[in-house]
């Protein structure tokens, strides 16, 4: 009953994924074109990656089909999707790092000569591959020694190489420099124009809007509908992700601002230079900044995460000296990090273990070094309630929780005792809208509460909807500092890119008070 | 006589010499700069230099041709199982058992050959082949197990060790085997070419073989691979599974072969034949630089390790260090190339 469409490659028709008797994907039907960009948007748990997973063949659906240039597949394994020229670049890196460029474009499928390795033939060929991208890169080198998006880059030319005309992106500038990401969209239209299907995975509405042709929404596991991307608003695609409109997203309270208990000042170190700023009760402050501007960098030296060498941290008027986290914690600063995996939770535990164990160490829930599990079990469920995490399963693994659940459960630290500083870094990275808007509920709490909040975040609209003040911080300085009518996307963005001319003639933009 | 100068010139130009590791570009700084230094240009081939130097200069019966053929013949053992365990670790994985393997080669292969009887080239025949297949099924066990199951090789191959041990005591009532054919043990144990005993012949052929193995084929690119990122690897398409199954066939079967030259050389089934290969094997990988945390190791390299070893504890004897010391020493070195393995990953990310 389908006809073979015009221009259609590649068909995933009512496809149905259940894990553990949960739908993940519950009879999502899907259609790329030859030469679009379509992308693929929703909530974190809404069946994006359970729905790419199938098309590439690294799960098999339950119900459904797939059809590729009209062909009915059914289920796909990795090496089937790779045949009928599915490539994707996958979010978590599929490179080998102890191999070189060229050794991984070519994994498992090398090019051999009376039965050995024809290094010299795939060598060309790896350079043909990175050539064809506009990439100027060795093809001998190792792929450990490259960055995150020069190995993006390697995975996109390793793909492309293996004849692929499906390409598959998901979340491909989650990690990438602005600059970075030009290229990386530069790259990406230009395969459009060659005639490339390309479906696209990203959590960031403008670069949807810049880049799709079509936008399909998942929920839920359902698809609720797929929209021409020319002229639809953030509103519009927000609402359809999640059932509520954006300004609810970003619920921000008013600053009544205290007197100051966090001061930084000359904080210098190997990625700092000359830091200085002030966070005073009552209000939620933003450092705001490009990936590796150094911000983040400002909240880990603060925490003792990062070498110092020069400048003072006060908190509510007595210096931290030398500073570590068991220090910090001592005169009242918590900090979130941003890395829930690496540095946030211990991911072999429950939920209730990751709860209770900074009250543990804090004491709070253990006398002596003997654990009070009552007290724990009490705390456990404040938390749970307090931040609603769901499910209110406490004996859970961890890694059982969406990561929204997983970040409040990292958030739980601020329940050892009470924080006069919170340093939130990266705080609602990859976590869902639901969960997102949680998060914020609790950092007004904190701040109505009387505390200092510091929002550190790449992510320029919830810096600007949440912050009542906003430090701009490049190449570890402090370049701007915003407040009142200047909290706007321009000055914000001009900070980022340092056009010092530009905020001298706006003269909307504060140069740190230390220079 | 030309031999140790050869090597003392060598020694003031290290920057020519093989590394350790591969180059890295993080510049010597600070107080760090021996140590930079000698991770760049690697510990291995300074301490081998050194070794060679202070055992010539103690004992002058170091550098004869008859201990020549003495650390040629114990090198033999020791490479290809060195060269075997490289295999399961570059893979990300270790192999415990080697050391049970060798007796339950060395109790079978006897036994075989014994039950056959005669002296001509059937008995031998047949028991190398038993030897071999002893080597192929505790590979297969292992292999099968740990990457089917995805548990962690250090358990089942103790585990497997264990079981192999158990059955080479209970088919040798737990003593040696004795009467093994002439020919084996002239032929295989003491037989070699000009100056060359045939072990090593035979050590340098399956370190050819591996070369080609590792360097030029599929194979070899799969097991680098499945060690450097086995999801990556899995997800791109590298038959993951049978890359595991092969490393640890190849690595058990290469044991054995090595077995049946230690029978051949101490002409009796025993037992209790190559418990100490398992540390041996591992400090000598390790020593030339294969990664514990797999995806990184050369040959070349691997084989200097086992060298090393070997010289060591030759020199070692010749100068009447105990084997209590010897202990010390080998446990010391073994941990001092994890750290600096560990070290040197950190400053060439």
């Amino acid at each position: 009953m389908n006809h073979h469409e015009e221009g259609v490659v590649l068909r995933a028709e009512r496809i149905t994924k259940r894990y553990l008797g949960v739908k993940a994907l519950d009879g999502v039907s899907f259609d790329l074109r030859r030469g679009e960009i379509h992308a693929l948007l929703g909530e974190n748990g809404a069946g994006k990656s359970t729905l790419i997973k199938a098309i590439s063949g690294s799960v098999q659906q339950d119900e459904g089909t797939i059809v590729i240039n009209g062909r009915e597949l059914g289920a796909l394994t990795p090496t089937s999707a790779a045949a009928h020229g599915v490539g994707t670049v996958f979010q978590e890196m599929s490179l080998v790092g102890a191999l070189s460029i060229a050794e991984n474009i070519y994994l498992a499928h090398e090019q051999r000569r009376a039965g050995l390795l024809d290094k010299n033939r795939m060598l060309a060929g790896a350079k043909e591959a990175l050539a064809r991208i506009g990439v100027d890169l060795d093809p001998r080198t190792k792929v450990a020694g490259l960055s995150r998006a020069q190995k993006q880059l390697v995975e996109i030319a390793r793909v492309l190489h293996r004849k692929s005309d499906i390409l598959i992106l998901d979340e491909p500038t989650a990690s990438l420099s602005l600059a970075e990401t030009r290229r990386l969209f530069e790259i990406i239209t230009n395969l459009r124009e060659r005639g490339i299907g390309i479906i696209y995975i990203s959590h960031r509405l403008a670069e949807i809007k810049e880049l799709a042709d079509r936008v399909t929404v998942l929920r839920d596991g359902q698809k609720i509908g797929t929209i021409d991307a020319a002229g639809v608003t953030d509103d519009k695609l927000v609402e359809m992700m999640s059932g509520r409109t954006l300004e609810k997203l970003y619920p921000r309270i008013d600053a009544r601002p205290g007197k100051v208990r966090l001061r930084v000042s000359g904080l210098s170190g190997p990625l700092l230079k000359d830091v200085s700023f002030e966070v005073a009760a009552g209000e939620i402050v933003g450092l705001a900044g490009l990936v590796g501007s150094g911000k983040s960098e400002i909240g880990r030296a603060c925490f003792g995460l990062e070498p110092v060498d020069g400048g003072t941290v006060e908190i509510d008027g007595k210096v931290l000296s030398k500073p570590s986290p068991k220090r910090a914690m001592a005169q009242g600063m918590i900090y979130y990090p941003a890395d829930r995996h690496a540095e946030g939770l211990v991911t072999t535990a429950t939920l209730r273990e990751n709860i209770t164990l900074p009250s543990i160490a804090a004491g709070t829930t253990s006398r002596f070094g003997i654990v009070n599990r009552r007290a724990g079990t009490a705390l456990t469920s404040e938390v749970i309630k307090a931040l609603a995490v769901k499910p209110a399963d406490p004996g859970r693994s961890i890694l059982g929780f969406s990561g929204g659940n997983q970040q409040k459960a990292l958030l739980a630290r601020s329940f050892a005792k009470s924080f006069p500083v919170h340093v939130f870094d990266e705080p609602t990275v990859g976590i869902d809208i639901g969960a997102k808007t949680d998060v914020y509920a609790y950092m007004n709490k904190l701040c109505e509460q009387g505390a200092a909040v510091v929002l550190i975040s790449s992510d320029t609209e919830e810096i600007l909807g949440m912050s009542h003040r906003i430090y701009a911080v490049r190449e570890g300085r402090v370049v701007a500092d915003l407040r009142g009518d200047e909290l706007n996307e321009e000055n914000v963005v001009r900070a980022f890119f340092g056009s010092r001319d530009a905020s001298v003639t706006s003269g909307s933009v504060h140069r740190d008070q230390s220079a | 006589m030309t031999s140790p100068l050869d090597l003392d010139e060598r020694s003031s130009k290290p920057e020519d010499g093989p590394v350790l590791g591969k180059q890295t570009d993080a510049a010597a700084s600070g107080p760090s700069r021996l140590v930079s230094a000698l991770l760049r240009v690697g510990l291995l081939p300074v301490l081998l230099i050194a070794g060679v130097v202070i055992f010539a200069s103690i004992e002058p019966r170091f550098l004869t041709p008859l201990n020549g053929t003495n650390i040629g013949r114990q090198l033999s053992f020791l490479l290809i199982i060195t060269m075997a365990q490289m295999l399961v670790l570059v893979i990300a994985e270790i192999d415990m058992s080697v050391g049970s393997t060798i007796a339950l080669t060395s109790v079978v292969s006897s036994t075989v050959m014994v039950k056959t009887g005669g002296d001509g080239a059937k008995p031998v025949l047949f028991g190398v082949l038993a030897g071999l297949a002893v080597g192929l099924a505790i590979g297969l066990i292992n292999g099968v197990i740990v990457a089917r199951f995805r548990v962690p090789s250090f358990i089942v191959t103790i585990g497997s060790g264990a079981v192999a041990f158990g059955l080479a005591l209970i088919l040798s009532s737990g003593s040696p085997i004795t009467g093994l054919p002439k020919t084996f043990t002239t032929a295989l144990g003491n037989s070699s070419i000009g100056t060359v005993p045939l072990s090593l012949v035979i050590a340098l052929v399956v370190f050819g073989l591996l070369y080609l193995l590792l360097n030029w084929t599929t194979a070899g690119r799969y097991f680098y691979a499945v060690g450097g990122g086995e999801n990556a690897a899995r997800l791109v398409g590298v038959p993951v599974f049978r890359s595991k199954v092969l490393a640890f066939v190849l690595c058990s079967t290469l044991t054995s072969l090595a077995g049946i030259l230690l029978t051949a050389r101490v002409s009796s089934g025993e037992p209790n034949l190559g418990g100490q290969y398992v540390i041996l094997s591992i400090a000598a990988a390790v020593l030339g630089g294969t990664s514990f945390f797999g995806g990184e190791g050369r040959l070349s390299m691997v084989a200097i390790g086992a060298l090393f070893l070997v010289v060591l504890s030759n020199g070692m004897n010749l100068i009447r260090v105990s084997s209590y010391t010897q202990q010390v020493v080998l446990g010391v070195l073994l941990v001092s190339a994890v750290v600096i393995d560990r070290l040197r990953r950190r400053t060439t990310r």
